[in-house]
């Protein structure tokens, strides 16, 4: 009796130093999952849908399925991340910084995802990232505008991998003063809310900087949604200004499109649309000869010919039947920073499956290839992306691809058109953007 | 001098357009005393189906000017199919009930509609701008306006003078007057109640959808048209007065011009005019320019 006692206490004290080996090797990191899973959130209604939200989603579905099936070019040739599967968890961004704000929790808390990919307003963005950091839950933003994140705060769970609104509009007026350095006057029609005061103030503030005598004869700011532009667009055929500026974006600036041309309003002026890449594959003709195409980056029409890109755009248009806008390519610049960073926390881990504090790490300040091209985390403390810009200007209609064709394209490289690390935005283009270097 | 007069050809532009949205809703108030939220969304399913019409009028290559009645024959279509399915169908049962009940019908109609239509075109832009671009431009104070304007403000008037002309002039319209004097009393007389009803709404319906239709042309057609729709439209009949046709045309005209004004004079106020108009005609006249004191039947 006293043998066999002796025995299930041998016995139990090998189960307990087994037990125990194993826990302490579980607390050494987590185990490999059966699944990366990824949140993402996009518009899927509402007016920002179909300009933005749905060709984000779609990137999404066709590089995650092309990525887990380990379909994509070098550097990411390799199956989902690691070897582990993506699964998406996708829902709508509509409803509100709010909602959102209860839709993260539950997306961290219930979903149990591994990160987040998401946002396309600001107000969003803006709203989450504190709830990301109190959840210390990862966040990569995709596709918000809004310079103020890294600029008035720092974090340690949250990125961004594509550059700020700044970069478009300084690239804007660098690209006008390039191709029209005769400008004399200035208008801007811009949406009366965050995303269009930022955006019309950053370029009228970068003209007058870069040349100081040029004029403002006309600042409007009919509101969100308007589609109804009649007034607007005779105060600036009055105004007759060398060039209008707009950030409009969606069905606003599509209605003012089609309201403008048989106003001859681009007869009269050199119109500058910073968005203005999601509406070439839809409105085909109906945008003439002239008129000034921002991609929010090198995206879309804009994107490098490199391999990366080449596949992307023929991924995509095979599966939707349209090319992808930029709000797409901001996606697939999301997707590839993740892979990059989890597979390089993964080989500096010997192979063991990351924290997602060690997945951060390798995010920060890292340099990783897109479709756009190479993308830097160079603000914010290595936590927002830095990229160039590209402008074209509309030709010719191509019959082939039914979209005009983009002439006099410049791409200004991300020093020319970022502040550099440390810098307000503002204090950068108000001192005459000390630090920039540009072609 | 030439600001003034671009200014007023502005002003009056979005007057006209500002009354074909919103006179359906002053319509249907007056005679069934019912805020009819679901205004908005008729007006997008006349948008949708002007739009989506013109598309595949224009795509079989058919006599461009044939477009503007394409667009006619959408709202016609929309407002007279949707128009008695949701008064026959539900808005009849909240006759008698209180107003906030009414109210919430409409909106949850407006909500159905609103994923209805979703349902039905997607949720991709439309384009129908041929009708736009058709009739060519007329210059006025040195710039150029679309002639499609001008149609509009003639449809505008046009609809405004048959309304006038249908309450007054016809035997139907007389009935209607006297249901919206005293719904009671006309039934003692004979009137059909139900008939009086459903063919007001229906009529509403299709002002609504005339008034998308007709827009569509000039926008891109989205889900979400709508709600901007009803917001102006309600600012609209409040400043005219709730539930009279002229008060909706001048309440038109009135916002019209005070926001072209801003547009050019004062360009940082244009997002307030329209509330501001609102609010100083509610300080001097609590119930809108011809809106009529009621007696309280106990």
């Amino acid at each position: 009796m006293a043998g066999s006692t002796k025995g299930w206490l041998a016995l139990g004290l090998v189960l307990g130093v087994l037990v125990t080996m194993v826990g302490v090797s579980t607390w050494a990191g987590p185990v490999r999952p059966a699944e990366v899973r990824v949140g993402i959130v996009t518009f899927l209604s509402g007016a920002a849908a179909a300009p933005f939200g749905i060709p984000a989603r779609n990137a999404a579905e066709v590089i995650i399925s092309e990525l887990n099936a380990g379909r994509v070019p070098a550097p990411y040739n390799t199956p989902g991340i690691g070897g582990v599967p993506i699964r998406p968890v996708i829902i709508d961004e509509a409803g509100g910084a709010e909602k959102q704000v209860a839709e993260f929790r539950r997306l961290v808390l219930d979903e149990r995802v591994d990160l987040v990919i998401g946002y396309i307003s600001s107000a969003d963005c803006l709203a989450v990232a504190p709830v990301a950091e109190e959840l210390r839950a990862l966040l990569v933003m995709f596709d918000c505008g809004t310079n103020q994140i890294f600029e008035e705060r720092s974090y340690r769970y949250v990125f961004r991998t594509h550059g700020h609104q700044i970069l478009d509009n300084v690239g804007a007026a660098r690209y006008i003063l390039r191709i029209r350095p005769q400008v004399a006057t200035i208008a801007g029609i811009n949406q009366n809310y965050a995303w269009g005061q930022d955006s019309w103030n950053t370029f009228r503030e970068s003209m007058r900087k870069l040349k100081p005598e040029v004029r403002v004869l006309a600042e409007q700011f009919p509101r969100l949604f308007a589609g109804e532009y009649s007034a607007e667009l005779s105060a600036l055929l009055a105004a007759r200004p060398d060039v209008i500026h707009t950030s409009f974006w969606g069905g606003d600036l599509e209605s003012f499109l089609i309201q403008g041309l048989p106003r001859r309003i681009y007869e009269r002026s050199t119109l500058v649309l910073t968005t203005g890449d999601t509406v070439l594959p839809r409105l085909g003709q109906q945008i003439p000869p002239g008129v000034v195409i921002g991609a929010r980056g090198p995206h879309g029409a804009l994107a490098p010919n490199v391999p990366l890109n080449r596949w992307f755009r023929e991924v995509y248009t095979n599966r939707f039947n349209v090319r992808p806008v930029y709000p797409s390519y901001h996606m697939s610049q999301a997707l590839f920073g993740v892979k990059h960073a989890y597979e390089k926390a993964l080989a500096a881990n010997r192979g063991t499956w990351p924290t997602k504090e060690q997945v951060a790490a390798a995010l920060r300040g890292a340099t990783f290839d897109t479709p756009s091209g190479t993308i830097r985390m160079a603000l914010g403390n290595g936590h927002q992306a830095v990229e160039g810009v590209a402008y074209g200007i509309t030709s010719r209609f191509n019959t082939a691809t039914k979209e005009m064709e983009l002439t006099q394209v410049f791409h200004f490289p991300a020093e020319c058109v970022n502040p550099p690390e440390g810098m307000k935005s503002e204090e950068w283009i108000a001192r005459g953007f000390p630090g920039a270097r540009c072609p | 001098m030439n600001q003034l007069l671009i200014i007023a050809v502005d002003g009056l532009v979005f007057a006209s357009w500002l009354f074909l949205v919103s006179v359906g809703l002053s319509l249907i108030y007056g005679v069934l005393r019912i805020l009819n939220i679901a205004h908005g969304s008729l007006f997008a399913v006349g948008a949708y189906a002007g739009a989506s019409l013109v598309v595949a009028y224009s795509a079989a290559g058919l006599w461009p000017p044939g477009a503007l009645g394409v667009l006619l024959v959408g709202a016609l279509a929309a407002g007279l199919v949707a128009g008695p399915l949701i008064e026959r169908g539900i808005v009849r049962w909240t006759y008698g009930r209180e107003p906030v009940m009414q109210l919430l019908v409409t909106f949850s109609v407006f909500l159905i509609l609103e994923d209805l239509t979703k349902l039905v075109w997607g949720v991709s832009p439309y384009y129908a701008y041929q009708p736009y671009q058709l009739l060519g431009q007329v210059r006025i104070g040195g710039i150029d306006y679309p002639a499609y304007s001008f149609l509009v403000l003639l449809v505008a008037a046009l609809v405004g003078a048959g309304l006038w002309w249908f309450v007054r002039r016809t035997r139907f319209g007389r009935v209607v007057v006297a249901v919206i004097h005293d719904p009671e009393i006309s039934v003692a007389m004979g009137v059909n109640l139900s008939r009086v009803y459903v063919t007001t709404f229906a009529l509403g319906s299709v002002l609504a959808a005339l008034g998308g239709a007709f827009t569509a042309p000039m926008i891109s057609v989205v889900p979400g048209i709508g709600v901007e729709v009803i917001v102006l439209a309600f600012a609209v009949v409040v400043v005219g007065g709730l539930g009279s046709l002229e008060g909706a045309a001048v309440g038109a005209l009135l916002i019209g011009l005070v926001r072209a004004a801003a547009v050019h004079l004062l360009p940082v106020l244009e997002l307030f005019t329209i509330y501001l108009v609102m609010a100083a005609v509610l300080l001097v006249r609590p119930l809108g320019l011809f809106g009529r004191v009621e007696a309280r039947r106990i």
